[in-house]
């Protein structure tokens, strides 16, 4: 599939914004879904309409084979075993899972937790709560200038009290590939475990957690041409096995009495309650449609579109913060209001992403309070970058 | 008048806004922030009686909610808590009216409104409202305190 045939497979490209073509440049904030996935989920929502797992009937039967054939297609993507993928509401829900089942378990006074700088609230806040209601500490790896993690000075803030090192595959805001490899080798080396925010990688890059050398690796259905409210958290077999559940209720247990209950197997000891069906199912229909592109072809046409953009950013005099390698673009324009960038460049059809992106401690780094990006997918062309120029060279119109 | 969001007088106002930076001796502060991007606004007020003798805000901002408040403190100089009241009202629903919404309606709020009807336009960018109100509602917080 070229980029012509991928635009094809995306019908929300076809309608206009504010009566213009619509340049979609928010992928990073949730993607846009390929026919494909919205098939998946109507058929789902016809044929698998029954409850997964909790029921003989054809449509429950059907609601289980389903999701059990997404898990696998999950697992595939990963490199990983399915009976390790614990299907969440999103990257968010998987890192409190984590937070709160395992960080519960494993974290006391006195222990560490280290996050990055360039994080993601949603990878900062739940170990800041951790750590205060456990008594731990929370430290905070520092980026450099172009937001690459500084391995020196995380070095000097691993030691021995360290359980956890908490780091974003991709930055939501530089842009920037953490080098995942390398850290994990040294919060092994202090007997810390290392959990990756994917939720920014999974659309870009191809994942191997086995390669990273992770522990956890956590990510969203929506940011990878899937539905929202879909998630996924992968944990080794072992790590998982040892956890004790986060929610507890239905499905997650095998044997309930009056005063107890006994918890099932990994994933399902994670998952309580009746999961988000045609959503996930959809999210594995997402899977597959990512695995079925040439993944160099479509990195190639990202990487082309996303230096174009750099490009556009700097032609009209705009200031892009750090040195962004994949997905996303996030600039100043003088002293313009990013709220008002992307206001104009909406009325000129272009998606634009105004903000801290729940990203603010990397912001105060850069010295500003928001600022404006623009993220691409697999459907962002050259045509996109054309349209946002002239948008930003609006802006400047009426800001002068 | 035009629906164009950035109306002149917003630009004019964002670039130069008036009643802007410190101001001691207030009787009256509230700083309210706006969680969806992060924006914050510190209103001062000193109140003589029941009516404003000063007013000043600081903070970042917008170009709507820096003109927004850039002109909420020329019509707050001299006004009375429930003139204020209303007009914060009135704003209100007026940047709420239905995009198309007709003239005739609304015209003696139009009118009581002033140069704030520069803000029609953003009755078409729904997620824009509450950066034009912003500024009321840290004018409102503060006077309530």
């Amino acid at each position: 599939m070229d980029l012509t045939a991928r635009r094809r497979a995306f019908p929300a490209l076809d309608q206009r914004a504010h009566g213009q073509r619509l340049a979609y440049l928010d992928a990073a904030a949730t993607s846009l879904q390929p026919r494909v996935v919205i098939d998946a989920v109507v058929d789902a929502a016809l044929h698998a309409a029954g409850n997964p797992g909790r029921g003989v009937h054809l449509l429950a039967e059907a609601a289980s084979v389903a999701l059990d054939d997404a898990r696998h297609e999950v697992a595939r993507f990963l490199g990983a075993d399915a009976d390790e993928v614990v299907f969440t509401s999103g990257t968010t829900a998987s890192i409190n899972l984590v937070a709160d089942a395992w960080g519960r378990a494993n974290l006391g006074p006195g222990d560490a937790v280290i996050a990055t700088e360039l994080e993601h609230h949603s990878n900062l806040v739940p170990w800041q709560r951790l750590c205060a209601e456990r008594g731990a500490e929370l430290r905070i790896a520092p980026v450099d200038e172009d937001g690459r993690i500084d391995l020196a000075a995380l070095d000097a803030l691993l030691d021995s009290k360290v359980k956890l090192v908490a780091v974003a595959h991709v930055s939501n805001v530089l842009g920037t590939i953490a080098p995942v490899a390398a850290i994990a080798a040294r919060a092994h080396a202090v007997g810390a475990r290392v959990l990756v925010d994917g939720a920014q990688a999974v659309a870009h890059l191809e994942i191997d957690v086995r390669a990273l050398g992770c522990d956890f690796y956590a990510f969203s259905g929506h940011k990878l041409y899937g539905p929202p409210g879909t998630g996924v958290l992968w944990a080794r077999r072992a790590i998982l096995d040892a956890m004790p559940p986060w929610q507890v209720g239905g499905g997650m247990v095998a044997r309930v009495d009056r005063a107890h209950a006994r918890y099932r197997e990994p994933p399902y000891r994670f998952e309580a309650g009746t999961p988000n069906t045609t959503g996930l199912i959809g999210l594995g229909a997402a899977i597959r449609f990512v695995r079925s592109l040439d993944r160099a072809a479509v990195a190639a046409d990202e990487a082309r579109v996303h230096a174009a953009i750099a490009r556009a950013v700097q032609a009209a005099d705009g200031t892009i913060l750090g040195r962004p390698e994949v997905g996303v673009v996030s600039f100043a324009l003088g002293r313009v209001h990013p709220h008002d960038v992307a206001t104009i460049a909406d009325q000129a059809g272009v998606a634009l992403r105004s903000g801290h992106h729940c990203a603010e401690p990397i912001h105060h780094r850069h010295g500003v309070d928001a600022s404006t990006r623009a993220s691409i997918g697999c459907y962002s062309d050259d045509d996109d970058v054309a349209q946002l120029a002239r948008a930003l060279a609006r802006v400047r119109e009426v800001f002068g | 008048m035009s629906d164009d969001l950035y109306q002149a007088l917003i630009v004019l106002h964002d670039r130069a806004p008036r009643h802007h930076g410190p101001l001691a001796g207030a009787t009256h502060v509230a700083t309210i922030d706006n969680p969806l991007c992060g924006d914050e606004i510190t209103v001062r007020v000193i109140l003589d009686g029941d009516r404003v003798q000063t007013i000043a805000f600081e903070g970042h901002g917008c170009a709507l909610s820096r003109a927004a408040a850039s002109m909420m403190s020329e019509r707050a100089v001299g006004a009375t808590t429930a003139e204020l009241t209303a007009l914060a009202a009135r704003f209100a629903q007026f940047v709420q009216a239905p995009p198309d919404a007709t003239e005739a309606p609304d015209a003696a709020s139009d009118a009581a409104l002033g140069d704030l009807v520069a803000f029609r336009g953003v009755r078409r960018a729904r997620s824009r409202r509450t950066c034009a109100t912003l500024p009321f509602r840290a004018l409102l917080a503060a006077l309530a305190r």
